[in-house]
């Protein structure tokens, strides 16, 4: 740590100096040829993913979709170059992301004065722990994949959202519908396969706790019964008491709020090993689990889950969005996940604003420029189709997506609109 | 404990140990009388549900219970806590995982086993991973205390246990490298369909297995310690090292032939683990090894039995705790029992190794 620290203070004071030598440049060469001074400007973005653990297969096409926003405007947007570095919120100890790593890179990130974006990160709870730092440093964030929805709206804790804006001013944004809407998503899909009652699991962080809260609540709005609430334990070696005490309540469904991460693959595996097959009791889980590895880790025992998703997968996507898809799998070897399109979009938009800020400032923007171009963000016809930000930060979409896993395949359902709620 | 006690009756004894037992073991008889009264009431209220969940605990005990032994077994000998324990049962899940696969270093050696394989190649495949596992995790137990401990015997005790925390971290890089970051799927080779039991009692194929490995290791270890010449000559080196080598016995090859033995039941239980979860992971011999390392201080570190006993315990614990008190406590349920036997017991249930030798008291 302590040598991380002297790191970061050589960093300032290399950038401090740089500032000076390019001060001192602009007093002596004049007016004249400041824009003509041969390079164009360099401004810097960066992303922040888990880049180890279950996740991996996601996050690393989220990353080369961000490549590929850049390289389709050949660098640049507004004149100005664009520097991309690709951070990793995840240790290898912890197989996953961690709130220490995350707070480090926000650190680093917040001193660097040449970034002036931020794309990311992927688990709300590791974004709970960056967005004080970077909006005390008034770096304007885009967010994937975030759904929690404390992080941008009133949530059952009254502190929220406003704890994490220390400055007051707002510096975070999502591409993604939040759980308020998908909790409703998945109450409404429960009640339309017919089910009286439910036990509900999360894997107590941050996401996964709150959108089990947000399912509660609308389930209970519906009339669905709620059989049990309990958080489980991502690293215990098996769920089989656990599913062996659900099975007494006999439930018609099982609601796991959480992430791949936290061992989802092993929970389905002990639920249809402790006699509750996914036609008779239904296993439901959020974006969180919506990655093929989840299908390896359960095996035969993912047959028939059900998994909601706040948006849309890529064969529902706009024509825009299934020719992103189509030159996306001509340049990679990897296939198009999820979330690939949504971190695509994030780049879109964050390169946009950066052109708008350059245009507006005539030369690099800083990050006070940029983050007023990303709120700014309205009718933007994007490969997620045609929204704006609200006044929240977040998307003005409201299409979320139901997948069932038929014969070791995500499988689209159907499409409910929160709109329409 | 007893010896001058010995012509006395033993209801006497009882009442006399009463007389003069603390206060804070009075209180902990009560607290344990009450626990168990209530979980009884419970259990008589749906049996069938109770034995369920104590056949869970108990098979998930028996994982943690060989996993313990290691720890103890090494401790009892030179009194070090062998961190790198958890990692090597890690890695005996994925050098089982690898044998099932039938293809190490690209080269394939016979076709995969996998859930579609007939009945007899899938036992013969267990018992083949099992051996494999045990002896590959043996030697590599062996080798760690070549390179990390032996070195360092006569260094103060702390250099030691930070090169022990060194070869935790080094197996859980090389099982992040062999296997990745991920979860990685075992094939389904025991089935869970139930063995036996009427209505809602569940004891699967695969518990039994697991039983039925478990328990034929524990009279092995048993046997190798109690009557065997290299047994004696174990008992004797964790007694002392150095009257045992005045007596002519080689202290290191009964160090290593020790941490052999802990390495063969990391094995065992690390292969036992992927085919009874299904899923295993690069990190699952921190979480496990904590587990069982508690399940050895809870038994008394260093004494055997008091490890099996330790380890049950604990499974028995988190599957009462998950039926009747919630999943969301197991972990606080757990600890909170192993506070408060080290607060009436420093020595855990069965005591340390110090007491047995008559160095307690």
């Amino acid at each position: 740590m302590g040598r991380m620290r002297s790191l970061g203070g050589l960093m300032v004071m290399g950038i401090a100096s740089a500032l000076l030598v390019v001060g001192c440049g602009g007093a002596s060469g004049g007016g004249g040829d400041g824009g003509g001074g041969g390079e164009a400007e360099t401004v810097k973005i960066v992303s922040d993913l888990p880049l180890q653990g279950s996740n991996r297969a996601q996050t690393t096409t989220m990353v080369n979709s961000i490549k590929m926003a850049i390289e389709e405007r050949n660098g640049k947007a507004g004149g100005v170059n664009i520097d991309y570095e690709s951070l990793d919120d995840a240790t290898a100890q912890a197989g996953s992301w961690d709130a220490a790593k995350c707070a480090e890179n926000a650190q680093s990130v917040a001193q660097d004065e040449e970034v002036v974006g931020w794309i990311g990160p992927f688990n709300s709870g590791c974004a709970a722990t960056q967005i004080p730092t970077l909006n005390e440093a008034g770096l304007g964030m885009i967010s994937p994949a975030n759904t929690y929805i404390g992080l941008t709206k009133p949530s059952p804790d009254k502190t929220e959202p406003e704890k994490y804006y220390p400055t007051g001013e707002r510096n975070y944004t999502r591409v993604i519908v939040a759980d308020d809407e998908q909790g409703q998503a998945g109450a409404l899909l429960m009640q339309d396969e017919g089910v009286k009652s439910v036990y509900i699991l999360d894997d107590r962080e941050t996401y996964g706790q709150g959108l089990a809260d947000q399912v509660q609540a609308s389930a209970e709005e519906l009339g669905i019964e709620i059989a049990g609430r309990q958080g489980i334990d991502g690293s215990a070696s098996n769920y089989r008491s656990l599913m062996s005490r659900i099975k007494q309540e006999n439930p018609d469904a099982i609601y796991f709020g959480g992430i791949i991460e936290n061992n989802a693959g092993q929970l389905v595996k002990d639920k249809v090993s402790a006699g509750m097959n996914n036609d008779d009791v239904l296993f439901i889980g959020p974006d969180g689990i919506f990655v093929d590895e989840f299908i390896t880790q359960a095996g035969d025992a993912a047959e028939g889950a059900y998994i909601t998703f706040g948006g849309l997968p890529e064969s529902e996507l706009t024509p825009e969005g299934k020719q992103f898809v189509k030159n996306y799998e001509q340049q990679h070897d990897d296939v198009v996940q999820p979330y690939t399109a949504y971190a695509y979009e994030a780049a879109n938009v964050m390169l946009d604003a950066i052109a708008r800020a350059a245009k507006e400032s005539g030369g690099a923007p800083d990050r006070e420029a940029v983050l007023k171009q990303i709120l700014a963000t309205k009718d933007y016809q994007g490969v997620l189709g045609t929204w704006s930000f609200d006044d929240d930060g977040d998307t003005t979409l409201t299409e979320l997506s139901v997948q069932q896993i038929e014969n070791g395949k995500f499988v689209y359902q159907r499409t409910i609109d929160a709109g329409d709620m | 404990m007893e010896a001058g006690e010995a012509n006395k009756t033993r209801s006497g004894v009882l009442i006399d140990s009463i007389r003069t037992s603390s206060w804070q073991s009075r209180i902990a008889v009560v607290l344990v009388a009450v626990l168990l009264v209530l979980l009884l009431k419970q259990a008589a209220q749906d049996p069938g549900q109770f034995l369920s969940q104590l056949f869970i605990g108990l098979t998930n005990g028996a994982i943690l219970a060989l996993v313990a032994l290691g720890y103890t077994l090494v401790y009892g000998i030179i009194e070090l806590i062998n961190f790198a324990h958890g990692d090597n049962f890690m890695i005996g899940s994925f050098v089982g995982l690898t044998v099932l696969s039938g293809t190490f270093a690209g080269l394939s050696l016979f076709g995969a086993i996998t859930d579609d394989s007939g009945t007899f190649l899938k036992i013969i495949g267990v018992i083949i991973t099992l051996f494999v596992a045990m002896s590959v995790c043996g030697l590599v137990n062996v080798g760690i205390e070549r390179v990390a401990y032996k070195p360092l015997r006569n260094s103060p005790r702390l250099a030691v246990l930070i090169t022990a925390i060194g070869m935790s971290f080094i197996l859980q890089n090389v099982g992040l490298i062999w296997k990745g970051p991920a979860q990685v799927p075992f094939p389904q080779l025991i089935s869970d369909e139930k063995v036996f039991g009427p209505g809602s009692i569940l004891f699967r194929w695969n518990d039994l297995f697991v039983v039925g490995v478990t328990i034929p290791l524990l009279i092995a270890l048993s046997y190798f310690i109690q009557r065997t010449k290299q047994g004696k000559a174990m008992r004797a080196v964790a007694q002392d090292k150095e009257a045992a080598s005045m007596m002519g016995i080689n202290v290191n090859r009964t160090i290593s032939i020790t941490f052999l033995l802990g390495g063969i039941l990391a094995g065992a239980s690390g292969v036992m683990y992927g085919l009874f979860n299904g899923i295993t992971v690069f990190n699952v011999g921190f979480t496990q090894g904590l587990y069982a390392f508690t399940a050895a201080v809870l038994g008394g570190i260093g004494n055997l039995t008091g490890a099996v006993v330790g380890g049950l315990l604990i499974g028995i614990i988190g599957a009462m705790s998950d039926q009747y008190i919630g999943t969301r406590w197991t972990a606080i349920v757990i600890f909170a029992v192993l506070i408060l036997v080290l607060v009436f017991r420093p020595r855990g249930l069965l005591g340390d190794r110090s007491a047995v030798q008559g160095g307690g008291e």
